[in-house]
């Protein structure tokens, strides 16, 4: 089997050392280690941290492989660090069975750049009104933990704690969207100070807070665990640390642009600036960052949402909701929170691998970088900064906030099982 | 001026004073017997309608005609906007047709805003009404109206609106027209207060420069004018307020609540009215109430806007002497 010696690591942005893979684990961790047989990658201070895991994905196929291919997502996958993601189930049709989430979990496979799992539906068709089969797409060759109907509410409060309940037998959680439906009826954008000018409709954060105080409240009755989806309130942070100060089985994500963007950009009426849940205001964000530095928010997670262009190249009423963020998050986070002092390289490894990885029980991800382990590897050169040019994006589509925005940090090599799917910034 | 008009917010006090008192010259051309200009001759403008809204329509179409433009009329209904055409690929259509101004009315809000900003077309682009947005013109026409009314129509030249107590009435929240006239209601130096019933007020209102109340009665004697907005009846199906006739009782205007005013205020409606609910036929039909004058002017102040956009630097009145001797 090959080796390859990275030199001169900082491995979660402690002093340089050099990490020996061989074959598809890391052999030996350590200063002045032999290069004998290896192939020598010089990290010159770069930080080293486990490939990263993202709990949240859209691949789009099947269906819409206009927008996003399983190969064209994993491979904007390795261009941003991570080595496995978790593809969330609003596909054409649904991920609601096991044959779907086998074809999805193959083509990962196949492609070889980033592990995929898929996310299963809780609810068939995503209809929120009869359980898709759960232990079904558990015991398939995809072997699904994480149900979420994802981009739905599972809204009907009974079948919420049926699916809680549910998945217990096998270890599962439900990881939900929540969206008061009724609440957010014809919704574009936060409401607020700007959605009152814009005239655009508004998304309470009450829609999103009454959802999660329910969810904990159901978790707990019943014993579960439940993950929340792309928390975007100060609201829903207090309602995550109130659950957990009680014992209960919650875990959160936060998406990067969350922890970035507020809704003053959607005075632009650029479309690219709408996503779901929206942007928020800049209370919101402060309180996000806090929570995701405390732990009261375990993970960042992507919502990589790819869309053509025509799908954003209207009118804001028409156009779809998301923004892709592979490529962009560990760069989002290092600005957000690494260079506000908030989290050190060690604490962003535990909320972008290791957490994720735990919660949605990816075996072999998320591990710590040491002899024995799995070589899946990220190698940052966090000195860099450059303006993001969406052009040099592995992603089938453009559709990201930070065009022409000015980023710290680049992913250069990211290592799957000790094969490089990312050399020097340029995919194998 | 600016290239486009999108916003009322975007008019500096100058420049509003500047539409009004080019207005009052356009008025005058409307006593002619030959109401026209020669001013646009040669340029082309469409009025690109995706909402149907018969009033905005012929009153630009009817400035334009006045002001001697070629004038193209787009509705989206039966056109290909209603197979699935983008509003960039009509707009850009359109534009391959030599349009020098893009009058748009659109059912989303913004989409006038991304006509102007996102590159796609490089015609002036004036907003005609966007969702629950902005409706400039109409602004504009209510602005002319009120100083016409209540400081007069030679001594207005030059004037703003500083001091005078504005109320608005009624479905704020989903009003463009509330929107555009507390943005230029304000620029203009006036007092705004909103009433309507906290179910119709946005949330967010409280960063408006204006006074929000929910009790009618109270503001009638502190207004010199007050503007009914229009509410739709389809609004008490989403628990708005629970029936017409509680909503008539509490915030509509009747000849016995327009009798509390004082005697120099008037009563102001966009239209289109819905008599019974919001107004009385009473008051709509009174001496009081300017709805028809509203009309007349709307059509001298989109003539305003249009010779300012496009005009050129040529006054207009010289123009208008120019022709008549001819």
């Amino acid at each position: 089997m090959s080796k390859t010696l990275i030199r001169g690591a900082k491995v979660l942005g402690g002093a340089p050392q050099d990490v020996l893979i061989d074959g598809q684990t890391i052999a030996e961790v350590g200063t002045g280690l032999s290069a004998e047989g290896a192939e020598v990658v010089e990290a010159g201070g770069k930080v080293l941290l486990p490939g990263l895991v993202d709990l949240h994905t859209h691949l789009r196929e099947p269906g819409r492989e206009d927008s996003e291919t399983v190969l064209t997502g994993t491979r904007a996958a390795a261009s941003g660090g991570y080595t496995a993601v978790f593809a969330m189930a609003n596909t054409f049709p649904v991920a609601d069975t096991a044959g779907v989430v086998e074809q999805v979990y193959r083509l990962g496979q196949q492609h070889g750049y980033c592990d995929v799992q898929p996310i299963g539906a809780v609810t068939i068709g995503l209809e929120g009104r009869k359980l898709a089969e759960l232990g079904a797409m558990h015991e398939s060759a995809a072997g699904v933990t994480v149900f979420s109907d994802d981009g739905k509410c599972v809204d009907d409060a009974v079948i919420m704690r049926r699916a809680l309940e549910y998945v217990k037998a096998f270890g599962g959680v439900v990881a939900q969207h929540a969206q008061e439906p009724r609440l957010t009826e014809g919704a574009q954008m936060n409401e607020g100070v700007v959605s009152a000018e814009l005239g655009l409709g508004g998304w309470p954060a009450v829609a999103e807070e009454s959802i999660i105080a329910r969810d904990v409240l159901l978790a707990e009755h019943v014993g579960s665990r439940v993950h929340i989806c792309h928390l975007s309130t100060a609201g829903s942070v207090e309602i995550v640390r109130w659950a957990k100060s009680r014992g209960i089985q919650v875990t959160a994500e936060v998406t990067p642009h969350h922890l970035l963007l507020t809704d003053e950009l959607v005075r632009s009426y650029d479309p690219v600036y709408k996503v779901n849940p929206p942007l928020r205001t800049e209370r919101d964000v402060l309180a996000l960052r806090e929570a995701l530095a405390d732990g009261t928010i375990d993970i960042v997670a992507t919502d990589h949402a790819p869309h053509p262009h025509e799908d954003k190249d209207c009118e804001w009423a028409a156009a779809a909701m998301g923004m892709v963020g592979l490529e962009t998050a560990l760069s989002v986070v290092q600005e957000t929170m690494v260079e506000t002092g908030l989290l050190d390289w060690a604490q962003v490894a535990e909320r972008m691998s290791t957490k994720p990885a735990e919660i949605g029980r990816a075996t072999g991800h998320g591990r710590p970088v040491s002899a024995g382990e799995p070589a899946n590897l990220t190698l940052v050169d966090t000195a860099y900064r450059g303006a993001v040019d969406p052009a040099g994006f592995a992603s089938r589509s453009r559709n990201t906030p930070y065009e022409g925005r000015e980023l710290p940090g680049r992913v250069t090599h990211t290592w799957l099982r000790g094969k490089a799917t990312l050399v020097d910034g340029k995919l194998t | 001026m600016q290239r486009h008009l999108i916003s009322a917010a975007d008019l500096t006090r100058d420049d509003a004073v500047l539409i009004l008192d080019t207005a009052e010259e356009m008025a005058r051309v409307a006593d002619r017997p030959i109401k026209k200009l020669p001013t646009l001759r040669g340029r082309t403008i469409v009025n690109l309608f995706f909402e149907d809204s018969t009033r905005t329509r012929i009153s630009f179409e009817a400035a334009e005609k006045r002001l001697s433009a070629d004038v193209i009329n787009f509705s989206a209904k039966g056109s290909s906007v209603s197979k699935g055409e983008s509003l960039k690929d009509t707009a850009q259509t359109l534009e391959a047709m030599g349009v020098d101004a893009v009058v748009i009315r659109h059912g989303a809000s913004g989409a006038p805003y991304r006509l102007a900003t996102s590159g796609w077309i490089d015609a002036a682009v004036i907003n005609a009404g966007d969702g629950t947005h902005q409706h400039p013109t109409q602004a504009l026409l209510d602005a002319f109206t009120m100083r016409r009314r209540l400081i007069g129509r030679d001594a207005g030249l030059g004037q703003d609106l500083a001091g005078k107590r504005i109320t608005l009435v009624g479905d704020v929240l989903h009003s463009r027209v509330a929107r555009s006239n507390v943005d230029l209601l304000h620029t203009l130096g006036a007092e705004v207060t909103l009433v309507a019933p906290p179910t119709l007020v946005p949330v967010g209102v409280e960063q408006w420069p204006c006074e929000v109340s929910y009790d009618l009665d109270s503001t009638l004697p502190k207004s010199d004018a007050v503007m009914m907005l229009r509410v739709q009846r389809e609004r008490m199906n989403a628990a708005f307020f629970p029936t017409e006739r509680e909503y008539s009782r509490r915030y509509g205007l009747d000849g016995e609540r327009m009798a509390r005013m004082p005697e120099h205020a008037i009563v102001m409606h966009p239209g289109p009215m819905v008599r019974g609910m919001e107004i009385t036929a009473e008051v709509a039909d009174s001496d009081r109430c300017t709805v028809v004058e509203q009309v007349a002017n709307g059509v001298s102040i989109r003539m305003a806007v249009l010779y300012l956009l496009l005009g050129g630097n040529e006054p207009a009145v010289s123009h208008a002497r120019t022709a008549e001797e001819k």
